[in-house]
């Protein structure tokens, strides 16, 4: 998968919006389907599996450890490294605060 | 546009936009009863409410008194089974003093089921011409309270709807109105910028106390605030679900922070804290959406704007319930259900801006009598648990 280190807005698909420039995570303005090529900081990156509308994907990669941004704001932070254009949920990051809570039970912080 | 129409005016002096008969069954062993009163008046302003339990709740009594003298409700029927710990004398006095026609059936002295059942209806069929009797005046916008919940959050919730509810409560607000937003548990992460709006220090630290206690509540409870759909929907945190729901606010000064039950003594924004005080101690703090509904409408909520993203289809006892749609593909599944279409900016066919006129524009028209989808549709949800509050000290009343 690409990468890239300098994301630019001008740069980046209409399917995505990132909603402010320090984030590290864009949302999909509609579902994009898993093999979709879509554009990231003007790089071509192969999306690994579908990102249903709202859903987010890296802008960048996300180091194990380190923030997610969003609304230029810390929403949790990544439980394992994420690549460039990956699904960011709740497989790969986590609340600083409170577990989250899906049909097979808490996450895990 | 004209900011004013005609309003239901009662003997308190406080204005309504609906004029609704309530028949409220003041524990769970009178709810059918209650809802067998209810069923052949599905055509009229008939809305069946109540309380379940059986064991005291001073938090329960006061929201019932609350919702029962609401300025949208006309009149009042209690049904009580007769040896439950309801205060039903109380809140009769209540409804009575504030100028309503209001009845108590006990239906242990009624003789049952089925007399209670035909004495209600004679008591609604008899009291329905009186309310259409009620005085109209006219009824400005800064006369109105206005309530925002999310509920079916997903993540388009933050990007569309929310941010075009919190334009229209800033255009609310400019005109005067009293607006109320909730919901601490869904405001962790956004404790410190929301301090920065109140219109005190003493009031920001309150903010953010009560953020805190509702953090420590939900810890104990395991989880956040957060339903499995709001995953499924993108949200992966509650620090993420938290910033979406917080746009619902929009940019002005935060007035005050109420409890469930206080009606703002003023136009302008306030937080409701629905979080319980002390120890852990009846579980949730709202079971679900339509709690929190109900708590807004105890703190005089005329109306209530509802942002979704995965498709909430509820509406509410008392106040109309306008249901501003986020995800564009929920809105073409649902849009029977829904009133607004925000999602259209997410595909880029409408601006914030144009929704939140759209939106403002509704909110008039629903004040003037138009029905939103949610009544066309019958809903008249209400739901009331147990919980526990100190009372809000009296230097908060007066802000």
């Amino acid at each position: 998968m690409n990468q890239t280190q300098q994301p630019s807005a001008e740069l980046t698909d209409p399917r995505l919006l990132q909603l402010a420039p320090e984030d590290n995570v864009a949302v999909a303005r509609r579902t994009i389907a898993a093999g979709e090529q879509i554009l990231i900081a003007g790089r071509m990156v192969r999306v690994p599996v579908e990102i249903p509308v709202g859903h987010k994907l890296a802008v960048r990669p996300i180091a194990a450890g380190q923030k997610v941004i969003k609304y230029g704001a810390p929403i949790g932070s990544a439980t394992r490294d994420i690549a460039c254009g990956e699904h960011v949920h709740t497989h790969n990051i986590a609340s600083d605060y409170l577990p989250a809570y899906t049909q097979r039970g808490p996450i895990a912080l | 546009m004209t900011h004013s129409w005609q309003g239901f005016v009662r003997a308190d002096g406080r204005k309504g936009i609906r004029n609704v008969l309530v028949v409220a069954y003041l524990v769970e062993c009178a709810h059918h009863v209650a809802r067998q009163i209810v069923a052949p008046f599905a055509h009229a302003d008939v809305h069946l409410i109540g309380f379940p339990g059986c064991y005291p709740s001073a938090y329960a009594e006061r929201i019932m008194q609350r919702v029962a003298t609401h300025p949208n409700v006309g009149a009042v029927l209690l049904v009580s089974l007769g040896c439950e710990s309801f205060d039903r004398a109380g809140l009769a006095r209540a409804v009575a003093s504030s100028g309503r026609p209001t009845a108590t059936l006990v239906i242990q002295q009624e003789g049952g089921t089925a007399a209670t059942i035909d004495a209600g209806r004679r008591w609604v069929e008899q009291t329905l011409p009186q309310l259409h009797c009620c005085p109209r005046a006219e009824m400005r916008i800064d006369e109105l309270v206005v309530g925002t919940i999310c509920g079916g959050s997903d993540a388009t919730s933050g990007l569309t709807a929310n941010p075009v509810c919190g334009r229209v409560f800033d255009m609310l607000v400019e005109h005067g109105a009293t607006c109320i937003f909730e919901e601490t548990g869904e405001l962790i992460g956004c404790e410190q910028h929301m301090a920065s709006r109140a219109v005190t220090p003493e009031l920001g630290k309150r903010l953010i106390a009560a953020v805190e206690k509702a953090a420590r509540y939900y810890s104990v409870l395991g989880h956040a605030s957060f339903a499995p759909g709001n995953a499924e929907g993108g949200l992966s945190t509650i620090e993420e679900k938290s910033f979406g729901a917080y746009c619902k606010s929009g940019r002005s000064p935060i007035r005050g922070l109420i409890k469930p039950g206080d009606v703002p003594p003023r136009g302008g924004l306030y937080l409701l804290d629905v979080v319980p005080d002390g120890e852990v101690r009846f579980g949730f703090p709202n079971i679900a959406d339509n709690a929190e509904t109900v708590e807004l409408i105890a703190c005089g909520c005329h109306v209530i704007l509802f942002t979704t993203g995965r498709g909430s289809v509820v509406g509410s006892a008392i106040s109309p319930v306008i249901k501003v749609c986020a995800n564009p593909e929920t809105y073409r599944r649902l849009s029977a259900d829904m009133d607004i279409n925000a999602g259209r900016i997410l595909e880029g066919q409408a601006t914030q801006e144009q929704i939140a006129q759209e939106l403002f524009d509704l909110l008039l028209a629903v004040a003037a009598g138009r029905p939103t989808a949610s009544e066309r549709l019958g809903h008249q949800e209400f739901l009331l648990g147990y919980k526990f509050f100190e009372p809000t000290p009296p230097a908060c009343k007066k802000m």
